[in-house]
C-alpha cells in the first residue's frame, strides 16, 4: 500500500512545467515533473499500485507502457518522503 | 575584546572585537557615515584574534572567529586584518540571517522599484551594481540582497564594494568623490581596496523597494537576452541563496512570491557599458 | 557580572534580564550562543518586555531552533523507516531524544546530529540497512573506521548523501576505553517506547547518560547545555527516586551526583539534601563551565582537564554555499 503525505503538511506551488512541493515535516523542497503532484493527490487515499492505476487510468488515458514509469515515479517519492509503503 | 567596532547595515548591527587597533581604525574610517546598531546591541559578533597570544606581535596573524565560523577558515596576516573583518561580517549574515531571505545578489534601485542581480562569481553582478549606481541608481549592495519575509520587499545591505585591481581604477573615475579603504596589497584575491558608497544612498538604506526584474547577467559574451523559466529561476535562487533552508515554510514561500512576481532574464554582455545599456532597455520596456 | 554567569542567571530567573543595559544584553547574547543555549533563552524571556533589538535576535534564534526541530524529528523518522526491516528496538539519545519526546530540555534546543543506540548484535544490520537506505560513511579512511569499531562505542559516523545529516549509531553510551562500563542492555531493556517505532531511555537513565555525556568530553565544552539538560530532566520531568541506584549500576554514580551538585549550584535544581555534600574538585567544574567570556570566547586549551580522554572532529553544520563563497571572499 502506498499513501502520500497529507495535504495539509505539504505546500504546493505550480510554477511552469514543474511544481515546486515544500514539506513541512521534513522542511525539504522538491520540485516535481508530471505526474508526482498527481500523484500526491491520488494517494491522500492509500492504496496499491494497481488501485492507483486504476484510479488514474479513470481520469487519464493511461497505456500499459506507462505502468512501469508511474512505478518508477512512485519509488523516487518513496525514497523523497512524499509518500510512504504500509 | 581590546578593540571594539559597531555598525549597522541595513536592518544588522555588528560588533567586531580585535587584538590589534589597525583593523578597527581601518573600519572606522570605512563605516564612518554609517548607523550604529539599533538598542545598541548588535546582532552579530565577529572576533579578530592572535592564532597564539604571542602572535599578537611577532609575524602577526589574523584568526577569524564570530557567532558563525568555518572550521577550515585559514588566518590572515595582519596587514589585511580589514578584509578579515570584512569577511566575518559576510559570513555572520550568510549564516545567521534569518529575518530575510538572503540572496547572493546585488541590487540597485529607481523609482521604488528594485532590480535584482545574481550569478557566479566573475558574472559582474557587483560591477553592473558599481556602474548602474554611476548612472543614478540607487545602490542597495553588491553582495546580498535581502528579501523581507512579510512584505517581500528588497531592503538594502549597502556594504562597501570590494574593488580589485583594475576595478579601482574604473570605480574612481566613476566616483571621484566617493571615501575608499586602504590598498590591501597582495591578498588572496589581488590587490583590493574598498569603497563606500554614495552618502545619499547610505542615508536611505532603511527604504525598502520593492522587486521589479530578476536578472542573471553573464559578463564577456555577445549581447544576448534569454527569458528564464520560473522553475529555472527557483532553483537558481535557491542555490544563491545562503539560508534558505534555513527559514523553513517562510523561505519557500518568499521564493516562489518573489519568482512569480518578477520576470526573470539571462543577460549576456560584452563589456560594462553594453551592460548597462542592456539594463536600461530591459527596464524600460517592463 | 560575568558573562556566563549572566546566562545562568537569566535561565535560572528570567526576570533578572530587567536590570540589564545595552553591553549586559550583548555579553548575555554572546554568551548563550556560544554555549549553544540562544535559543533555550529565547523561549526562557518569551513574553517578557525586552528592547527591539533583543527581541529580533532572539526570534531569529528561535527559527533557527524551530527549524531544527523539525529537521531532527525527520530525520529520526527516516531512520525509523530504514531501520524498520532490521526489526531491532532504536533509542533514541540526547537532542533528538528531548525533542521526540516532548520534554522541557527539548524546548528551543539546538540539536545536530542523530544519536541512536541499538543492541550490539544488531550492528551489522543497522549498518547494511542504513548503507542501503542512502547513508555513506563520511570518512573513508581505514584506520580511523577500525579505531572507531575496536574503542569507540558507536559506528563511524554516516551522512546521508541527500540530507547531509549524520547519524551517530552507538550500541552502549560510553567508549570502550573507558574505564566505566554502562549497563546496555539494561539501557535497550527499561526504554520507554514512544509509539511510533522509536524509543527513548528510561528517566533515569536519560540523566545518567546526560552526566556522562557532560564529563565525557576532557574539556567540558558544551557543558552549560549538557548542564541545562541535566537541570530540566531533573527539575522539570523526572526527579531524583531512583536514579542513585541507577548510576550506580551504570558505573555513573559519582558522575551523576556530581552532574546533579552542579545542576543544583548553578541552576537551583532541587536535588537530596544527602548529596549536596562538599567536593574538592566541584569547583573547578564550575569554573570550567562558566569560562566562556560576553564575546563568545572560551578558555584556552591549556587549562583542559577530564574524566576520559576523547577527542571529536569539530562538524559543522552544512553551509555549502557558504563556504564557497568564503573562498571567493578570501581569493576573488
Amino acid at each position: 500500500m502506498y499513501r502520500a503525505e497529507p495535504l495539509s503538511s505539504l505546500l504546493i506551488e505550480p510554477l511552469d512545467e514543474l511544481t515546486a512541493v515544500y514539506h513541512r515535516a521534513s522542511g525539504i523542497t522538491h520540485l516535481l515533473g508530471q505526474p508526482a503532484p498527481e500523484l500526491l493527490h491520488a494517494l491522500q487515499e492509500p492504496a496499491t499500485a494497481d488501485d492507483l492505476l486504476a484510479r488514474l487510468g479513470r481520469e487519464f488515458d493511461l497505456a500499459d507502457a506507462h505502468r512501469d514509469a508511474l512505478l518508477a515515479r512512485l519509488d523516487e517519492l518513496v525514497t523523497a518522503g512524499l509518500v510512504r509503503t504500509a | 575584546m581590546r578593540y571594539r567596532f559597531a555598525v549597522r547595515v541595513g536592518p544588522y548591527g555588528f560588533r567586531v572585537g580585535s587584538d590589534w587597533r589597525a583593523p578597527v581604525a581601518a573600519l572606522e574610517h570605512l563605516y564612518a557615515d554609517y548607523p550604529k546598531p539599533r538598542d545598541g546591541v548588535a546582532n552579530f559578533t565577529v572576533r579578530l584574534e592572535a592564532t597564539r597570544s604571542w602572535r599578537r606581535f611577532v609575524r602577526p596573524s589574523v584568526n577569524i572567529g564570530g557567532d558563525w565560523f568555518l572550521a577550515e577558515a585559514a588566518p590572515l596576516p595582519l596587514a589585511h586584518g580589514l578584509l578579515a573583518a570584512e569577511m566575518g561580517m559576510n559570513l555572520q549574515l550568510a549564516l545567521g540571517g534569518r529575518r530575510h531571505l538572503l540572496l547572493h545578489a546585488s541590487s540597485v534601485e529607481r523609482d521604488g522599484r528594485a532590480l535584482l542581480m545574481t550569478g557566479e562569481s566573475g558574472a559582474g553582478k557587483s560591477t553592473l551594481s558599481v556602474l548602474l549606481a554611476a548612472a543614478g541608481w540607487r545602490f542597495m549592495g553588491d553582495e546580498f540582497a535581502l528579501i523581507d519575509l512579510d512584505t517581500g520587499e528588497v531592503r538594502a545591505f549597502p556594504r562597501p564594494v570590494s574593488l580589485k585591481n583594475a576595478g579601482v581604477a574604473a570605480a574612481e573615475q566613476a566616483w571621484p568623490t566617493a571615501t575608499f579603504g586602504p590598498w590591501l596589497r597582495g591578498t588572496p584575491k589581488g590587490d583590493i581596496r574598498h569603497m563606500v558608497p554614495p552618502s545619499d544612498d547610505l542615508a536611505r538604506m532603511d527604504e525598502p523597494a520593492r522587486p521589479a526584474l530578476l536578472l542573471f547577467p553573464r559578463f564577456g559574451s555577445p549581447d544576448e537576452v534569454r527569458k528564464v523559466p520560473r522553475s529555472e529561476a527557483f532553483v537558481r535562487l535557491t542555490q544563491a541563496s545562503t539560508n534558505y533552508t534555513a527559514l523553513g515554510w517562510r523561505g519557500f514561500e518568499s521564493l516562489v512570491r518573489l519568482v512569480k512576481a518578477v520576470p526573470a532574464l539571462a543577460v549576456d554582455y560584452p563589456d560594462g557599458a553594453s551592460g548597462v545599456a542592456a539594463v536600461e532597455r530591459l527596464w524600460s520596456a517592463l | 557580572m560575568k558573562a556566563a554567569h549572566l546566562l545562568v542567571r537569566a535561565l535560572r530567573e528570567p526576570q533578572s534580564v530587567a536590570d540589564l543595559d545595552a553591553s549586559g544584553w550583548q555579553d548575555l547574547i554572546g554568551v548563550a550562543r556560544a554555549e549553544q543555549l540562544v535559543g533555550t533563552l529565547a523561549q526562557r524571556l518569551d513574553g517578557l518586555t525586552l528592547p527591539d533589538a533583543v527581541r529580533a535576535i532572539l526570534a531569529d534564534a528561535t527559527v533557527t531552533t524551530e527549524q531544527g526541530r523539525v529537521a531532527a524529528l525527520w530525520e529520526a523518522e527516516m531512520v525509523r523507516r530504514a531501520l524498520a526491516p532490521v526489526g531491532c528496538p532504536v533509542v533514541l539519545l540526547k537532542g533528538t531524544a528531548f525533542v521526540a519526546a516532548g520534554l522541557a530540555a527539548g524546548r528551543g534546543r539546538s540539536v545536530g546530529d542523530t544519536d541512536i543506540l541499538v543492541p550490539r548484535a544488531a550492528l551489522p544490520d543497522v549498518e547494511r540497512a542504513l548503507l542501503a537506505a542512502g547513508w555513506e560513511w563520511v570518512k573513508p579512511d581505514p584506520y580511523d573506521d577500525a579505531y572507531y569499531r575496536r574503542w569507540m562505542h558507536e559506528l563511524p559516523p554516516l551522512i546521508h548523501r541527500e540530507r547531509d545529516r549524520i547519524v551517530d549509531v552507538h550500541h552502549t553510551i560510553l567508549p570502550l576505553t573507558a574505564r566505566i562500563r554502562p549497563d546496555a542492555n539494561a539501557l535497550i531493556a527499561d526504554a520507554v517506547p514512544l509509539g511510533n517505532g522509536l524509543s527513548v531511555l528510561s528517566p533515569a537513565d536519560m540523566i545518567c547518560h546526560a552526566a556522562a555525556h557532560l564529563f565525557a568530553d576532557g574539556d567540558l565544552s558544551g557543558g552549560l547545555r549538557n548542564l541545562w539538560d541535566i537541570h530540566c530532566l531533573l527539575d522539570e520531568e523526572f526527579g531524583t527516586d531512583g536514579l542513585e541506584q541507577r548510576a550506580a549500576r551504570h558505573g555513573l554514580r559519582s558522575a551523576v551526583l556530581r552532574a546533579a551538585r552542579l545542576a543544583y549550584d548553578l541552576f537551583g535544581t532541587p536535588i537530596p539534601g544527602g548529596w549536596r555534600v562538599r567536593d574538592g574538585l566541584d569547583p573547578l567544574f564550575r569554573r570550567r563551565l562558566l569560562a566562556r567570556d560576553g564575546w563568545g570566547r572560551g578558555a584556552r586549551r591549556a587549562t583542559r582537564f577530564g574524566f576520559y580522554v576523547r577527542s571529536h572532529a569539530i562538524r559543522m553544520p552544512p553551509a555549502m554555499l557558504a563556504r564557497h563563497l568564503w573562498t571567493k571572499w578570501r581569493r576573488g
